[in-house]
């Protein structure tokens, strides 16, 4: 009797009883990329590397920092502009072509005034805003964040920096009123419900972004003549963020294998060591 | 066991000069020589394998701490920029160092594991228990020191939700927290500090696991069938026999090791940590690393503060008062199903502690599903599985063990464990060919 | 057993020289006097000792830097009405938000509620008079230090991200483990719209 009673409650609980449910994130889900860097023997592809910089350059370096990336990294094994013949990538000519077209704060160290000289090799990227508080009043109280990492940052890494580049500025749906200064993204993970007057149920996911959509057709030309279509840019900037944010990945795949194969014979060998002697231990 | 006798003989004038001065050879070699039980299993190389970890965490920190700054402005930077970029093989040891303490957690769970279930804490290896109990914490409070100098948002927002559980304390709370941040808040100060202890710590564990290796040697290694080693022929010498197995062992270990320092080294991380520390702003989800996930849950499961944080201390006192709460005379598992059992259980519940620990705070166990209000919050939600899962931890020791002790009927227990060795090629132990109990 | 045998020397040899050589080297034949000379050799190692401590784990303790940290002056003209800022102020996080009549109307609906409350108070001992529109908390959760999120949970205020607590319009503690409300820090407005906290 008891046991129906319970039974009776709990199934009238399933279907009238709603707990209180909070408005939690939501994110659609995100659109898988094959990266030539997926797996343990991939590598990053030199080209679109090259084309990744071109994009961060010209469109995301307006407002995002690298502040972990010097320009001779570049010229690093395994980054978009190596090649074997510089050893010391600060001898690099493509390199050194890319700094000096940035100008870095600087010391004159005969007058002692503050100066702007054009990059080397050895620098930093230099930030598109003073501090934070500047990068913060620029660009409507978000401050856009530091790209060195952001690719190990977020949940999803490239596949995310792709999904949300290429989302930002999807037309709102029916029934959600976009803030000011926002724009709506479905891949950026948020809460629109406050926004949305329509079915609670069937609130859009996704967030609003504060950055207008970065990307249009053409909005850089690649000097290998690949089209430059929001997808392609989108793909190629995700995985130099990519290689910004883990720069040694491929010499850590291939340390790795070989470590592996090392691992496996010693242990193989060991085991043979442990059965010989303990074979030994008869009564 | 506790006798043996020292079988060393110096053999050249220098090696019989140096043993009437300081008989250090003579020490090695009898802890070399230490009569083991002949059927200690793989279980038993955990703690070869502890030792192979502190090891590398220990050099590989050192090396770390030499390229490391610790303020507020450079921590980050020297980390990130530094050791993961510039410094040659940085990225292989700090990959190392923070895999390593997820590895050294793994085993150590093991290791606690394996000495519940086969009874290792039962007289008169007490102390040697505690000693390991002592252990265990000093790593909780360097691997969490550790994981705040990298300050990032999860070091930064960690290191504030762990030291305000002393705030928990009536009247010394807000003091205290003040004496432990050296500020308002979370600060310089307190990455400074961290940093001190972060470095000293692991010499006091090192310090630590000689006793716990003293304390060892004085009653002998227990084994998987409870029994005490009666004879000679009960045991073998630890080298060559256990030295070449805890090797092997941790040969197996490494591979394990180095598929996450290769191949995903921040899998066992989180992504929130790859973001500069800023103290005005919580990540969306803030979670501990996974070997602290199940006590997390505990604290979460408690809807006051300051019982919260003394559920979380007790659910660790009770590894250290577990002696005295097992009342049952059988040592190992193998002869007690019944208590086997609820040790599974119990590792079940711990299991779903730590998913739970993982979980946003109102979450629901199963999506979509909704059940009936208990006590402010969903049935089918993480707030009451972790309710309910921590009860069964606290009855686990409190209730079921000394309770169980006194009811049970065990299983016939071996004479020696010399007996179910005969019938077994060497080293491989078995419970099945147990004798005939033959207490009176 | 050689061991035993090694112990039991020791333990003799201990015995002997207590029994011999301790009334020698005193010289004494008082024994309370001989007594009193031991209990103050101890106590005033004891009290170096604690001496000697009390500077150890008092450099712990905010320095006169840290202490230092002047207060803060703050222009709220700058926060729109239903907007919030967090600024900086002695390196804790600040929440100064502009509320909403309803908000306003809300939280003072509530004060009446206070058998849901874990630290009752009303509305108007935690805004200063006259300036309802803004609340001026320390934006750390009670419970264990995180920053809540605004526009969150069931009562219009804020959630904590980290362990679920909820507080109202008024920055009140309605549910989950934080035991308190959102600290008011100590502040004054200096004019209309410029407030000085600290």
């Amino acid at each position: 009797m008891l046991r129906k009673i319970l039974a009776a409650a709990t199934f009238a609980g399933l279907v009238a009883v709603a707990g209180p449910s909070l408005a939690g994130s939501t994110q659609a889900p995100l659109k898988e990329v094959h990266w030539s860097f997926d797996g343990p023997f991939g590598k990053y592809d030199q080209a679109q590397l090259q084309r990744g910089f071109k994009v961060y350059k010209e469109v995301c370096s307006a407002c995002h920092s690298l502040n972990e990336i010097a320009f001779r990294n570049l010229g690093d094994p395994g980054g978009p502009f190596w090649n074997p013949k510089y050893k010391n990538s600060n001898d690099n000519p493509v390199v050194k072509a890319i700094a000096k077209d940035y100008q870095i704060a600087d010391i004159d160290s005969d007058s002692g005034d503050a100066i702007k000289r054009p990059g080397t090799s050895a620098d930093y990227f230099p930030s598109p805003f003073a501090n934070t508080a500047a990068a913060r009043s620029a660009n409507g109280g978000a401050v856009p964040p530091d790209m060195s990492l952001l690719a190990a940052a977020r949940e999803g890494g490239p596949d995310y920096i792709y999904s949300v580049v290429t989302g930002d500025g999807t037309d709102a749906p029916a029934g959600l009123t976009i803030p000011d200064g926002k724009y709506y993204d479905p891949w950026m993970p948020g809460d629109v419900s406050a926004y949305y007057k329509g079915d609670p149920a069937k609130t859009p996911v996704g967030g609003f972004i504060a950055m207008p959509p970065p990307l249009i057709a053409d909005r850089v030309t690649y000097d290998d003549g690949t089209k430059a279509t929001v997808e392609q840019e989108g793909k190629d900037v995700a995985a130099f963020l990519a290689w910004a944010s883990d720069p040694k990945m491929e010499e850590r795949k291939s340390l790795g294998l070989s470590v592996m194969i090392f691992l496996f014979v010693l242990t193989g060998i060991l085991y043979g060591s442990y059965r010989k002697i303990w074979s030994n231990a008869g009564h | 066991m506790s006798d043996h006798p020292s079988t060393y003989q110096p053999n050249t004038a220098i090696e019989r000069w140096l043993d009437t001065r300081l008989p250090i050879i003579r020490f090695g070699a009898d802890l070399m020589s230490f009569p083991t039980p002949r059927n200690l299993n793989y279980w038993y190389t955990f703690g070869g394998i502890l030792a192979f970890c502190l090891g590398v965490q220990i050099v590989t920190g050192i090396v770390l701490a030499m390229h490391y700054d610790p303020s507020g402005a450079g921590a980050f930077l020297s980390v990130q920029r530094g050791i993961m970029r510039d410094v040659n093989y940085g990225w292989l040891i700090r990959g190392l160092h923070a895999n390593g303490a997820s590895m050294f957690f793994l085993a150590v769970y093991i290791h606690i594991l394996r000495g519940l279930y086969y009874g290792s804490y039962k007289a008169p290896r007490e102390v040697l228990w505690l000693l390991g109990c002592v252990i265990y914490v000093l790593m909780m409070a360097t691997a969490f020191m550790g994981y705040v100098l990298p300050w990032g948002q999860m070091s930064f927002w960690g290191a504030k939700v762990i030291t305000s559980l002393f705030g928990a304390f009536p009247f010394i709370g807000k003091p205290l927290t003040a004496l432990l941040w050296g500020g308002f808040s979370v600060d310089e100060p307190t990455l400074n500090r961290f940093f001190s202890l972060h470095y000293l710590l692991p010499f006091a564990i090192a310090a630590v696991v000689a006793l716990h290796i003293w304390a060892l040697h004085v009653p002998g290694n227990a084994n998987p069938t409870g029994v005490e080693v009666k004879s000679k022929s009960d045991t073998l010498p630890f080298h060559p026999y256990y030295t070449v197995k805890d090797l092997f062992a941790i040969s197996v270990f490494m591979i394990l090791f180095a598929v996450f320092v290769f191949y995903m080294p921040e899998a066992l991380g989180k992504v929130d940590n790859q973001s500069m520390a800023d103290p005005l702003k919580t990540p969306a989800h803030i979670v501990p690393e996974w070997y602290l996930l199940p006590f997390y849950a505990i604290l979460r499961a408690i809807p006051d503060k300051l019982i919260g944080v003394l559920a979380l201390a007790g659910a660790l006192g009770m590894l250290f008062i577990l002696p005295w709460l097992d009342t049952s005379k059988v040592r190992s598992m193998r002869y007690r199903p019944q208590y086997r059992m609820f040790f599974f259980i119990w590792i079940v519940a711990c299991a779903a502690l730590g998913w739970c620990g993982a979980q946003e705070p109102d979450g629901q166990v199963i999506h979509g599903l909704t059940t009936f209000n208990l006590i402010d919050y969903d049935l089918n939600s993480v707030t009451w599985l972790s309710r309910i899962s921590s009860i069964y931890y606290f009855a686990y020791f409190l209730v079921i063990t000394p309770l169980l002790g006194l009811t049970e009927t065990p299983l016939p227990v071996p004479d020696s464990l010399y007996t179910p060795v005969l019938s077994h090629p060497a080293g491989v132990p078995s419970g099945a060919a147990a004798a005939p109990e033959t207490k009176g | 057993m050689v061991r035993g045998l090694y112990r039991a020397r020791i333990s003799f040899k201990v015995a002997d020289s207590l029994a011999h050589s301790a009334p020698v080297a005193d010289g004494s034949a008082d024994p309370s006097r001989r007594d009193f000379i031991h209990i103050a050799a101890a106590a005033a190692t004891l009290g170096g000792v604690a001496a000697v401590a009390w500077p150890l784990i008092d450099e712990l303790n905010p320095a006169a830097d840290t202490l230092a940290l002047a207060s803060l002056e703050y222009d709220v003209s700058k926060v729109a009405l239903g907007q919030q800022v967090t600024i900086s102020w002695r390196k804790q996080p600040v929440f100064i938000r502009h509320r909403t009549p309803a908000e306003i109307a809300k939280a003072k609906a509530d004060d009446h509620v206070t058998a849901d409350m874990k630290d009752p108070e009303p509305d108007a001992n935690r805004v200063k008079a006259g300036h309802e529109e803004w609340l001026i908390v320390l934006a750390s959760c009670t419970h264990l230090g995180c920053v809540p999120v605004f526009a969150q949970g069931d009562y219009g205020g804020w959630l904590c991200p980290c362990h679920g607590s909820q507080y109202d319009t008024s920055a009140r503690i309605r549910k989950g483990p934080a035991p308190k409300n959102l600290e008011v820090p100590e502040y004054a407005f200096l004019s209309d719209t410029k407030v000085k906290i600290g």
